[in-house]
């Protein structure tokens, strides 16, 4: 464990999560939420939980993006709050 | 809905890019127990190779390839292999999903059958969560209107 890579990828993670949230156009926010898994699969195998890692990669930036990319076909692309 | 956009480059590279998702996703299953991975892992790689295909081309494709019946059949089967492997353990005298107990009708070592127990046990886990997978975002990608 490097202390100064975790905290970095610490503040990318806390950066894209906020971001996901704020952002009004709900593909960008699909697209950040993906991206906030990756950066969470990238910490969790350098803490060593590689299998941990392979599942985030696999259910939280794989499957569930296209689960919310889905979704948006049903809804209007932009947030009305 | 998702509408059919016939675009020969998405097509062609879904095309290409699915064989190698599946082997992997078959490799992952297969050797989850001495590697990272598994059954839960697998299934989802493997549904996701099924997402891209219903991406790249549309819903009635996708029908025509793995129709709602299949998919509702092979995710109970799934459920079959793991319920049978563990009711097995059970019926031979040992506890549920106590895989070395299987050595008394495979003909092999107990460390071996201990083995072949996790591998029959994460293939069953890996139909069902396939199977799973693609019907929720097929239910999601057509909004719940969803003909037989």
């Amino acid at each position: 464990m490097i202390w100064q890579l975790d905290l970095a990828l610490l503040i990318i993670v806390v950066i894209s999560a906020i971001a996901a949230i704020t952002v009004k156009d709900l593909l960008s926010s699909a697209i950040l939420l993906g991206v906030y898994s990756f950066l969470l699969c990238l910490l969790w195998t350098e803490m060593g939980a590689v299998d941990v890692a392979f599942t985030e990669a696999a259910v939280g930036a794989g499957i569930s993006t296209a689960f919310f990319i889905g979704m948006i076909y049903q809804t209007t692309r932009r947030t009305k709050d | 809905m998702i509408n059919r956009i016939d675009n020969i480059i998405i097509q062609t590279v879904c095309r290409l890019l699915v064989p190698p998702i599946q082997l992997f996703a078959l490799y992952v299953i297969a050797h989850g127990h001495y590697s990272p991975g598994g059954g839960f892992q697998g299934g989802c790689i493997l549904g996701a190779s099924f997402i891209l295909m219903v991406m790249a081309y549309d819903i009635k494709e996708a029908k025509r390839m793995m129709s709602e019946k299949l998919n509702t059949i092979l995710s109970s089967v799934g459920v079959m292999i793991y319920a049978g492997i563990g009711a097995l353990c059970l019926i031979l005298g040992a506890n549920y999903l106590d895989y070395g107990i299987l050595h008394k009708i495979f003909s092999v070592a107990p460390a071996k059958a201990r083995a072949l127990g996790t591998l029959g046990v994460e293939i069953g886990v890996g139909i069902t969560v396939m199977a799973v997978m693609v019907s929720i975002f097929l239910n999601i990608a057509s909004g719940g209107e969803h003909e037989q």
